[in-house]
């Protein structure tokens, strides 16, 4: 009995071995993604240096144990000793530790202080998370004043089996946020409805987004590339479904971003006074749907009652334009509703109340124009 | 007034003969072994209610992609699993054993208040049905993680307000029950059954019920604070009306903390009844293993915001709360080293009892090692909120409480029923538990050092093996546990009658001065200890 328990301990062992030897060999994500910062340098160096220690005085510690299991066995006729203390033995082993953690503590230490330091950036792009995306507003620094909105790029079709995924699948948005090489970034992080977390793992760089506070952070990329990661705080239905991803650029192609993404933000400002048609309304409305509203509303129109309700044949969709118009400006307090009065401009708010007005079975045959919602707007 | 009196002079006068039967035994008992099983059954039940949500969770993880559930369904079951099963499974369990255990272990009649005893479970069944009737409401059960953050919370429909009850009454069964362990603990011991003379279970379990007189009050603070700021205009969480979201993480955490030790200090408790028994060898460092308990319990209300390192805390806070939770590998480390040193030079054998808590004492140790690693901030940092906290925390409260928790149960069994249960079966269910639960956990530490967030219904391309693995580990830990339900069954039917001393190491009071199984009343009169 005793025997077949150690072969199968040792069977055991060497299957776990194996598994991990079979899934370096096939080339499988177990380690910290390669860093692209100095800071995630200096965190894997510390996570290297601790895992060595620790995995030493586990080999060490369940070497005895094991070497107890194998020989000091009542089968093998093994007759216990009957010591049950040694005053000297347990000041060892309470003074060795505490001398280690101190070996630990100290690179630690080095390394905590330099990850808190934000001062002095080049650069400083303020992050909002929303339920359920990203704002990205390049507060100082070269770029300054640019400011977009960064969504999910990976169609609907892929999530729900229905298409292929792709080769960045989840880890694909519309607008990257971009920076330059070796330049200081500071990250301010808020959000806008409950608590987010924006991270990229190769920078080391992570850091909670609270709605109503700024917290900082820093990263200073040394490889060109693109980098991604996703939200990592809880946040509702669509929190895994919120990636990040950012360019890392040449200085000079950083000047180029910055200078057309200026002008196509000029050519792309909707005049607010035009008038609109139907048909551009619904169109435009439909792309607007689309990007923010489908999580929640389903392109269907029917919602996922009772958290997230139908727009078709609603009240406030067929009802009054004014209401629904303050609704989508202000939000709904206390639910998922967010107020897009801070998100969209005037244009793209009333081509989605449009839109939605006369989708699927509402018929309400109403027109929504910039002015109205700009009027609407206190 | 008068019929009061009476009824109560005819129970004594019968010798404690008043026995309703059948399902009315059960409910108005006040008997602390009957309390005992009926804690220990509910544990398993809600245990196996967790489990079916976890088998969910992985077959959803299965593949990329949604596939069985949508993610506001997939959010409620990661909250009510983690809910479920550290308040539902762990913590009831090891009750459970306290309610057997204490008495017979320091030589005392029952627990000292009977009938709080019997409050005290009868309020479990309420709270777990207000956690399952959440489902049913509109909106669902809420889908905010078992850390209910504020301030998703509030977005939450009504079954966040059955879950923040369920808590209320949670909180206060535990403290009902910490007060009674207390207070037998330290009246009711037998003449000469000094405090430095109890099992180590007693103590931990003593010092553990004082960190749960400490710790629920400051959870029932914060679920309430939720609960008003959701129905009644308040903003203890709110920035927009003066509060702050980081408040509640902190009070949590406060409560959170502690409560990771409330539940592995009782499973502490078991691990050295087992290990000394099966070295046929006295426990290593009998009083260190008390200080060390007693250095835990302190060290663990100074170390909360380590589950906080990425909300933005100052530099100063960062390293204070880094190294006060580095500190907690010393006490911890001395638990380990003594339960070697137990091992050491003994007369081993590897009954199923041994076999859990060997299982035990390597596998908590490695949840331990990550948590080292873990400790550190700026390592913390990258890992926070992936998967590799996931498999850290399986691996100490998960794998070790359960352990711990089927170690204290095959241990004990032929004490309670006086039948043996069938080693061979038991084998295989350590062996197939270990194994699997293994395959379960092991490779999310991979999938978290590369970048797979927790809480997620679905996942990037290159995280599919890693969760594929699990997932087969999950649903083979998941079957295996019947074959436990299967085995307890079987031997309370139809088990060999147990032999009076079925353990020859054991030599606590309910081994050597009470008959197997224990009778249903046991030390009227105190024993006599030499």
């Amino acid at each position: 009995m005793g025997r077949s328990t150690a072969l199968k301990g040792a069977s055991w062992a060497l299957g776990v071995f194996a598994a991990a030897c079979s899934g370096l060999a096939l080339g499988l994500e177990w380690n910290l993604q390669p860093a692209a910062s100095p800071i995630a340098a200096d965190v894997h160096s510390l996570h290297e240096y601790v895992m060595v220690l620790v995995t030493v005085i586990f080999v060490g510690v369940f070497g005895f144990m094991f070497y107890s299991v194998f020989a000091h066995r009542k089968d093998r006729g093994y007759k216990a000793a009957k010591w049950h203390e040694n005053t000297t033995v347990e000041l060892i082993w309470t003074i060795v530790p505490l001398i280690l953690l101190v070996v630990i503590a100290w690179p630690a230490t080095k390394v905590v202080i330099a990850q808190k330091d934000t001062s002095n950036p080049d650069l400083t792009i303020k992050v909002t998370g929303y339920q359920w995306k990203w704002g990205y507003d390049y507060v100082r620094g070269e770029g300054e004043g640019i400011s977009f909105i960064s969504t999910l790029a990976t169609p609907r079709d892929q999530i729900d089996g229905r298409a292929a995924k792709g080769e960045n699948y989840l880890l694909e948005v519309d607008n990257e946020m971009v920076v330059p090489i070796g330049k200081k970034v500071r990250i301010l992080t808020t959000a806008a409805d409950v608590i987010h977390s924006w991270w990229i793992p190769a920078f080391g760089a992570k850091q909670d987004a609270m709605p109503g506070f700024i917290r900082d952070m820093h990263f200073r990329a040394d490889k060109l590339g693109v980098y991604r990661g996703q939200c990592v705080e809880l946040c509702g239905k669509e929190h895994g479904f919120m990636p990040i991803v950012v360019r890392v650029v040449s200085q000079d192609d950083y000047a180029k971003w910055v200078g057309e993404r200026k002008q196509a933000l000029a050519a792309a400002a909707d005049d607010p006074n035009k008038q609109w048609t139907a048909d551009e309304l619904k169109a435009r409305g439909e792309k607007v749907y689309a990007s923010n509203c489908v999580a929640c509303h389903q392109a269907s129109g029917k919602g996922t009652p009772p958290a997230f309700p139908a727009l078709d044949g609603s009240k406030v969709v067929t009802g009054p334009k004014e209401a629904q118009i303050d609704l989508v400006l202000n939000g709904r307090p206390n639910t998922s509703m967010a107020a897009f009065g801070k998100q969209l401009n005037d244009v793209e708010l009333a081509a989605v109340v449009t839109f939605t007005r006369n989708n699927w079975g509402n018929k309400t045959g109403d027109l929504v124009q910039p002015a109205e919602v700009k009027a609407a707007r206190k | 007034m008068s019929a009061v009196v009476d009824t109560h002079g005819q129970a004594h006068g019968d010798d404690h003969g008043y026995h309703p039967s059948g399902i009315m035994r059960w409910i108005t008992t006040t008997n602390h072994k009957d309390i005992g099983t009926l804690y220990l059954w509910f544990s398993f039940t809600m245990f196996m209610i967790g489990g079916a949500m976890a088998m969910v969770i992985r077959l959803e993880l299965f593949s990329p992609g949604l596939q069985w559930v949508n993610p506001d369904f997939f959010n409620q079951m990661t909250t009510m699993h983690g809910l479920i099963m550290v308040f539902g499974a762990i913590m009831p369990a090891f009750v459970g054993f306290a309610n057997w255990q204490i008495p017979m272990m320091i030589g005392a009649p029952d627990m000292a208040f009977a009938r709080l005893n019997n409050w005290s479970f009868w309020l479990l069944p309420f709270a777990a049905s207000l956690l399952v009737i959440s489902f049913f409401t509109p909106g669902g059960a809420p889908g905010v993680g078992w850390t209910m953050y504020a301030p998703l919370t509030v977005q939450m429909g009504v079954g966040m307000d059955l879950t923040i009850f369920a808590v209320h009454l949670l909180g206060m069964s535990s403290i009902m029950g910490s007060i009674n362990i207390i207070t037998t603990i330290l009246n009711l011991r037998a003449p000469g059954m000094t405090l430095m003379r109890m099992p180590l279970f007693c103590w931990t379990w003593l010092i553990t019920a004082y960190l749960l007189v400490a710790a629920m009050p400051v959870l029932a603070g914060a679920v309430t604070m939720t609960l008003t700021d959701r129905h009644f205009g308040t903003s203890f969480f709110n920035a927009a009306g003066g509060g702050d979201p980081v408040l509640y993480q902190h009070i949590f955490w406060f409560f959170g903390h502690p409560e990771v030790y409330i539940i592995a200090l009782p499973a502490f408790g078991v691990i050295s009844q087992v290990i000394p028994a099966f070295s046929r060898k006295p426990l290593f460092g009998y009083a260190s293993m008390v200080y060390a308990t007693s250095a835990i319990a302190i060290l663990s209300f100074i170390v909360w915001a380590h589950h906080m390192y990425t909300v933005g805390m100052p530099v100063a806070g960062q390293l204070f709360f880094m190294y006060a939770t580095t500190l907690i590998a010393v006490p911890t480390g001395v638990k380990v080293f003594n339960w070697v040193a137990t091992m050491w030079r003994g007369s081993l054998s590897f009954e199923t009892p041994m076999l859990f808590a060997v299982g035990f004492v390597f596998l908590f140790t490695l949840g331990g090692m990550t948590g080292l690693v873990l400790s550190l901030a700026a390592v913390d940092i990258q890992l926070h909120d992936t998967y590799y906290v996931v498999a850290h925390f399986h691996y100490v409260m998960a794998i070790g409480a359960v352990f711990a928790g089927y170690a204290g149960v095959y241990f004990w069994f032929p004490k309670w029923t006086g039948k043996m249960y069938d080693e061979t079966l038991g084998k295989w269910h350590f062996w197939l538990s270990v194994v699997f639960i293994n395959i379960t956990f092991f490779v999310q530490h991979f999938s978290g050092l590369a970048g797979m967030p927790r809480r997620v219904p679905d996942y990037p391309l290159m995280f599919e093996t890693w969760n594929k693995i699990s997932s087969i580990g999950a649903f083979g830990f998941g079957i295996a546990q019947f074959l436990f339900l299967y085995i307890i069954i079987k031997a309370i039917r139809s088990g060999e009658q147990a032999p009076e001393r079925p353990w020859e190491g054991a030599d606590s009071l309910e081994w050597t001065h009470l008959p197997t199984p224990a009778p249903h009343h046991s030390f009227h009169t105190p024993p006599v200890l030499k």
